[in-house]
Formats: C-alpha cells, sequence, structure tokens
C-alpha cells in the first residue's frame, strides 16, 4: 500500500519529527564513525537534517512509501565527502580518545581494554571508502542489504559482494597488524 | 558462515556499536527544527535583496525576524551574529553594517529554505 502524503504544512513537519526521533542515532553514529570525532560528527548530523528538511517533501513524494532511512545517510554521505573535499583530508586514524569526549558515550569505553575491538576499529578506519561505509551501515546502523545499496545508489547484488569483501579485507588487516604488533615487541 | 567468520562479525557488531548522539546536540537540533517548523514562511519569501537595498524597507523584514524569531532564526541568527560581530569590528558605519546583516538575515534564510 503506498502511504499517504501529508496534507499541509503541519503534517508534513509532524512526519520530519518522527524521521528526525527515529534516525538521529543512526545519522549521529554514521557521521561519527565516518568522520571520527564527535566535533565534525556533531556538525556532518546537524546539516544532514538541514538538508533532510528543505528536500523532505520531495523525498517523501518520490519515496513511494519506502523507508526514508537509506535517503538520510545518503544526504550525509554526500556532506561528509564534501567535508573531506572541502578540508582535503581523509577519516582521523583512530576514534577520539574517550577523555576528550564532552558527552558520555558507550563506544570508547565499551572498546577501552579490548584490544581486539580497538584493532577492528583501526582496520575500518583503513578500509577504501565504499567498504569503510557498507559496514558502518550494517554493522553501526543495522541497515540490510537493500537498505545499504540504496543508500550507495548500487544493486542489492553489488552491496552483498561490497559487504563480503569489505568483512574479508578488514579479518585480513586486522591480522596483519596483530603480526606487526607481535613482531615489534 | 564458518565459526570463526561468524565470531569476527560478532566482534564487529560489537566494535561498531551505536554511538548516542551527545546531549547538547540534540537540544540545539530540536530548538533548530522547531523554529524551522515555526517560521513566517511568507515573511520570510517576500524578503526580496532589492527591497532590501533600500534602507526605509529595513524595518518590516526586520520587525519580522523579531517577532517572528522563529523565522526560521535559531539558526540564521547564529549564523549571522557571528559575522555581525566580525564586522562590528570592522565597519565604522553604522548604516552600512545594518544593511549588511539585514542582506546577511536573508541569504541565510535562503540557503535554509530556500524552495519551501
Amino acid at each position: 500500500m503506498v502511504e499517504r502524503l501529508p496534507q499541509g504544512k503541519a503534517e508534513l513537519d509532524a512526519r520530519f519529527a518522527d524521521l528526525y526521533r527515529a534516525h538521529l542515532r543512526d545519522v549521529y553514529s554514521y557521521s561519527y564513525y565516518r568522520v571520527g570525532n564527535h566535533h565534525d560528527a556533531e556538525d556532518l548530523t546537524e546539516q544532514t537534517f538541514l538538508q533532510a528538511y528543505r528536500h523532505f517533501e520531495r523525498a517523501l513524494r518520490e519515496s513511494n512509501g519506502r523507508p526514508l532511512r537509506p535517503w538520510l545517510i545518503r544526504i550525509a554521505h554526500n556532506l561528509a565527502a564534501n567535508f573531506y573535499r572541502d578540508r582535503s583530508r581523509r577519516p582521523e586514524s583512530a576514534i577520539e580518545d574517550a577523555g576528550m569526549v564532552s558527552a558520555p558515550h558507550t563506544t570508547e569505553s565499551l572498546v577501552e581494554g579490548r584490544e581486539e575491538l580497538a584493532a577492528i576499529i583501526a582496520g575500518v578506519q583503513q578500509l577504501p571508502d565504499d567498504r569503510r561505509e557498507a559496514l558502518i551501515m550494517r554493522f553501526a546502523l543495522g541497515m540490510d542489504n537493500r537498505e545499504i545499496a540504496r543508500a550507495m545508489g548500487r544493486t542489492d547484488g553489488a552491496t552483498k559482494v561490497l559487504l563480503h569483501r569489505a568483512i574479508r579485507q578488514l579479518e585480513g588487516l586486522v591480522s596483519e597488524n596483530a603480526g606487526t604488533a607481535v613482531e615489534k615487541r | 558462515m564458518s565459526a570463526s567468520a561468524a565470531e569476527f562479525e560478532s566482534l564487529l557488531r560489537e566494535a561498531l556499536s551505536p554511538v548516542e548522539p551527545p546531549a547538547d546536540l540534540v537540544q540545539r537540533l530540536e530548538l533548530t527544527l522547531v523554529t524551522l517548523t515555526e517560521m513566517a514562511q511568507d515573511e520570510l519569501d517576500s524578503w526580496e535583496l532589492s527591497a532590501m537595498r533600500d534602507p526605509r524597507n529595513w524595518v518590516r523584514p526586520a520587525a519580522a525576524a523579531v517577532v517572528g524569531v522563529s523565522a526560521g532564526t535559531a539558526l540564521v541568527a547564529l549564523r549571522v551574529r557571528a559575522r555581525h560581530r566580525t564586522r562590528r569590528q570592522q565597519s565604522g558605519n553604522v548604516l552600512e553594517l545594518a544593511g549588511r546583516t539585514l542582506r546577511d538575515v536573508a541569504d541565510e534564510a535562503r540557503r535554509i529554505l530556500p524552495d519551501r
């Protein structure tokens, strides 16, 4: 069944508020893992929702009732790409130090003291952009192949292959990094 | 999926746990969105840059910005205020400063809501 489009600005705004509440954490998580620090992740999240607000009506019309999460993440993806282009830099090499974070957050404390998790995070940052993004969408946001495909503008099949290769490459990087660490000791 | 692959994916899921947005971001974003949704849309739509050039036309849009502070403004005002502060230090001419600040308000409002 095709979802009814909102009638009037008040209903449109209410629908946008629902979208915001449902996906704020998704957009923030994506932004955080994409840029590697809270400060830029906040900016990216804010800009994502402002862009989304501007184009929400059209997105609803064109979505034919499909979930809008991939569309939101795609906005964040495009903004992140601009962010790197403007600043000519890649994501920070490691997720920032928990001590520098103003708000309490679970990831750093979870990873702290868990070498294997820290190694995985470090490996994720070494992956090519598309593989890293696919992993973030799958594991941090819990998106399925179809959603990831829509967010990345790929086919479901290509997305499945991308995820598979990303995981294999990450496994390789993690064991390679572990090997290097052992050699240095 | 092999046991080791499943174990690796489980670790990956743990390493990439969802991140809760900081409380101040949530507050700021909600304020921005609330003000955007309450915006005096028609007032902002009618802000024409050409009208802005004539100081006699500044009063009404300025009033709309104040009354409707709402008018998109948490965000618009923050951005404009920052630039206004910088310029105040550079400009000795009050009229010119006011004109440029109001043009900024219109520009920001357009940028945020160009097609709504």
